[in-house]
């Protein structure tokens, strides 16, 4: 984990690098993160961080449509983007010998995109057509529902899609603003890992993107959450027959004393996750909520997370219940589960999986420089590089009160959001209106 | 440092040796990482299911990892979880994969683990019924994704419920309701044996010692009969155009192709080039480039093939709303059309191919990753100078070639079209 064999620097213009050659396989991988996500948008402009993102596809005066793809896809490589709630993300990787096309097409695109106005217009059926497929998953519009029902301030509890009214009325202008006010060199990290010498991929890197202008500070994101205090709860009904139900508790940013004490929850409630998107185990089923819920025969399911974020974030609890059960009966075991938690109940053996399994979970997603520039330049916007080459360490020196503190802590009925998706055709759908 | 390894995997690196008892090894060394990844099979799968039994092998294969002679589900968990590996077993069309994924300094002990779900599972009568129910809801969370339906509907039309390719491996609630301990337990005993498996491993392992703990864990394996053969699949279509209604639904999914060649055909790789320039170059190629970046129609627009042991599909596929279902089959038909009609250009030809021969190295940078190749070319006998011969199976695909595959295998007159979700706008 900590590697002396990477550089990290700042160009003139601000530009963040961070480099770590390796000689394992002879591919490179190389990545821009730009701080903008969905924390970036207010109401009326949801969806324009993703949807800037598309249009970085959509060419520049030197790439026109269709190059960009094209000129990686025949130098053997492979590409993408990704936006999140922090961040914006584009990579590629390449067969070592090919990674300047990288720099080449980020460095142009990070300041000549063009935002024809007629393909902001084809982009935008194309996103709303993203959204749909979604909307087609009533768990994807459980998510959507307990996010922004848990979150009544903060821009976290938008969808980085987008709400569908947003979409429908985003203009060519709104994202040409947002272009220009987030993507400058000052506000961006480069990354790239793999097969390279150093100083000369430095030095490249100084060549494309130095020549970029920095631009204004990007402003500062405004609506802190308030702490919450009532509980919060959200009904979706359906025609689909299989019910799901997701608790939302709030938890502090990644950078606080308190996240490697809560990843280590995590673990014992929901299994290692190491780095949540490219780790997580395949074998499952030692951890608590699965023993609780899914060996009681209440769920077929279950899955706690805890991503990492820069500002307060939340830890969630998603299951799929089993036929005819009571999403309440599960409510009550998974508040079984909290508080023996809470009463201190954490065995050493379990610390030290978390420990073991996380090891491991780093071990596998190192192989591949993708992977590795990916958590290095996440790392560099959500909180630090030490916070990274210190994981393991960190993780280790969370005891069994610290484990019980954070339970106290951020666990109680009146902070948490609970969501439930109940088929229409379930029985219970009676039993619930008399409840409200 | 040391140097970059650039060699490809090859005789010159791997080790192959067949056990007395039918069961294949290949073993490739790599020191990178501290970790050990091995991946294999078995020549058992849902291609076998007895007619009134569909989804037994991938019930089957579920319960192996609940319960064997020596580790009981909590002991299973327990000693796989404790060390953060990955142990898992599945069903797919002509085999039963399975995987384990360990740190070097544990992986030696899980080989154990291993042999005795795959040589000893015990089918535990509780554990049956937990599976089952798992395997129901599924199956109805299935049936509530329009491309899971689509997908399901079109290699029904295609194969018919009477051969494995024409169901989907988990079955039918039905069948999934009818399976009994006694059926596992004895499709286990008839189809489950080392005659013609494989196992690969890569990753920071010794080679003698590797084979040596493999030897010692599935040497004595003996197999009841010779390997059990499979059914041959006929084709079925009939009607050319299927819709599955799903009212509730926001977005309809659309399937649009026919057969293509198994992986041993000789057209496999004149395939494999015309499906690229396609539906998967760049952003989807030429599907995606029409339907999605011209038309706007789809976040997806895209191409696949399968090419199995027996037989093979092409199909086209994507996710639209119900009023453009209409426009975007008939988009995609005429792109199939174009690719029968006219030959490729040369620069789009040259493109596509070298992305097919350039991005080998990525694919080849992890464990898993070479494990995955290797095993592939010993399922399908390509030898192991396979990747050396590689670059010149891809590259002697001619624009002819391409023009004359898409006209066999993609004619809009016979070409199925699937769609399922809500009525169209």
């Amino acid at each position: 984990m900590t590697d002396p064999n990477w550089m990290r620097t700042t160009l003139d213009n601000g530009l963040q690098v961070l480099l770590r050659p390796s000689t394992v396989a002879p591919v490179a991988s190389f990545w821009v993160f730009y701080r903008v996500g969905s924390r970036n948008e207010i109401p009326g402009l949801t969806g324009v961080s993703h949807w800037v993102e598309h249009m970085l596809f959509k060419g520049t005066e030197r790439y026109p449509r269709g190059e960009f793809d094209r000129l990686v896809a025949r130098a053997g490589g492979l590409f993408n983007g990704m936006t999140g709630a922090d961040w914006t993300t584009y990579f590629e990787t390449f067969p070592a010998d090919r990674i300047e096309l990288a720099l080449q097409v980020e460095s142009d695109r990070m300041a000549n995109s063009v935002f024809d106005a007629a393909e902001v217009e084809a982009e935008r059926t194309v996103i709303l057509s993203e959204r749909e497929g979604s909307e087609n998953s009533y768990f994807q519009r459980l998510v959507e529902e307990v996010q922004a029902t848990a979150y009544v301030a903060h821009p976290y509890r938008h969808p980085i899609i987008g709400w569908k009214t947003d979409l429908q009325s985003l203009t060519r202008d709104d994202l040409w603003r947002h272009y220009r006010t987030y993507y400058a060199p000052n506000n961006a990290v480069v990354v790239a890992a793999g097969d390279f010498d150093g100083a000369a991929m430095l030095d490249r890197i100084a060549y494309y993107f130095g020549a970029i202008a920095a631009g204004m500070p990007p402003p500062p994101v405004r609506g802190s959450e308030p702490a919450q205090s009532a509980e919060r709860r959200v009904v979706l009904r359906g025609e689909d027959p299989t019910a799901y139900l997701l608790q939302a508790f709030h938890v502090p940013a990644a950078t606080h004393d308190d996240f490697f004490p809560l990843v280590v929850l995590d673990s014992i409630l929901g299994g290692a996750k190491g780095m949540g998107l490219f780790g997580g185990s395949a074998n499952n089923r030692s951890n608590r909520l699965y023993r609780a819920l899914v060996e009681s025969q209440l769920a077929i399911d279950v899955d706690s997370s805890m991503g990492p974020t820069v500002d307060p974030g939340l830890f969630t609890i998603g299951v799929t219940l089993a036929p005819d059960v009571d999403p309440r009966t599960v409510e009550e075991v998974i508040w079984g589960e909290l508080a023996k938690l809470q009463e201190g109940d954490v065995t050493a053996a379990e610390l030290a999986k978390a420990v073991k399994q996380t090891r491991a979970q780093f071990a596998y997603s190192s192989e591949s420089v993708t992977n590795q520039g990916y958590w290095l330049g996440f790392s560099e916007v959500v909180a630090s590089q030490e916070w990274f080459a210190t994981w393991l360490e960190r993780l280790a020196a969370v005891s069994a009160e610290d484990v019980r503190r954070v339970a106290r802590t951020y666990f109680s009925p009146a902070q948490q959001t609970s969501g439930w998706y109940v088929p229409n055709d379930d029985a219970l759908t009676g039993d619930l209106e008399e409840l409200e | 440092m040391s140097a970059v390894r650039r060699s490809l995997p090859g005789p010159d690196d791997v080790t192959r040796v067949q056990f007395a008892n039918g069961l294949t090894v290949l073993v490739r060394e790599n020191d990178a990482a501290p970790v050990v990844v091995l991946q294999g099979a078995l020549r058992v799968g849902s291609v076998h299911d007895p007619a009134h039994l569909p989804g037994l092998a991938n019930l089957t294969a579920s319960l192996l990892t609940r319960g064997s002679e020596h580790y009981d589900f909590d002991r299973f968990n327990e000693t796989v979880e404790q060390v953060g590996a990955n142990l898992m077993v599945s069903a797919d069309l002509h085999l039963t994969e399975f995987g384990l994924t360990a740190l070097a300094e544990d992986f030696a002990d899980l080989v154990a683990v291993l042999a005795d779900v795959l040589r000893r599972p015990t089918f535990p009568e509780e554990h049956v019924e937990r599976v089952r129910s798992h395997w129901l809801v599924r199956l109805q969370e299935r049936a509530q994704d329009t491309a899971t339906v689509a997908s399901d509907r079109f290699y029904e039309a295609l194969f018919g419920r009477q051969h494995g390719y024409g169901r989907p491996i988990v079955g039918y609630e039905e069948g999934v309701n009818a399976i009994a301990r006694e059926d596992m337990a004895a499709f286990y005993r008839s189809h489950y044996m080392p005659e013609g498996g494989i196992i690969v491993v890569t990753g920071a392992v010794q080679t003698a010692a590797v084979i040596e703990r493999l030897q010692a864990a599935f040497g004595d394996w003996q197999s009841p009969r010779g390997s059990v053969a499979s059914p041959m699949p006929s084709l079925v279509q009939g009607s050319q155009r299927h819709f599955s209604l799903m009212a509730d639904k926001v977005q309809s999914d659309v399937v649009v192709g026919a057969v293509g060649p198994a992986r041993g055909h000789p057209d496999y790789y004149a395939v494999r080039v015309a499906n690229c320039i396609l539906g998967q170059f760049g952003m989807m190629g030429r599907l995606g480039e029409r339907v999605r970046e011209e038309l706007g129609l789809a976040y997806y627009c895209y191409s696949a093939t399968l090419a199995e042991e027996q037989a093979g599909t092409w199909l086209a596929a994507a996710g639209v709303a119900p009023a453009n279902v209409e426009a975007t089959v008939a988009s995609i038909l005429a792109e199939f059309v174009r690719l029968a009609s006219q030959p490729v250009e040369e620069h789009e030809l040259a493109d596509t191919q070298a992305y097919l021969t350039g991005v080998v190295p990525l694919a080849l940078e992890t464990n898993q990753g070479v494990a995955s190749t290797l095993f592939n070319m010993e399922l399908y006998g390509l030898g192991l100078d396979y990747l050396a011969r590689y670059p010149a199976l891809i590259t002697s695909v001619t624009a002819e070639e391409v023009q004359r595959v898409a006209a066999v295998y993609l004619q809009p007159e016979t070409a199925l079209v699937v769609v399922a979700g809500p009525e169209a706008g």
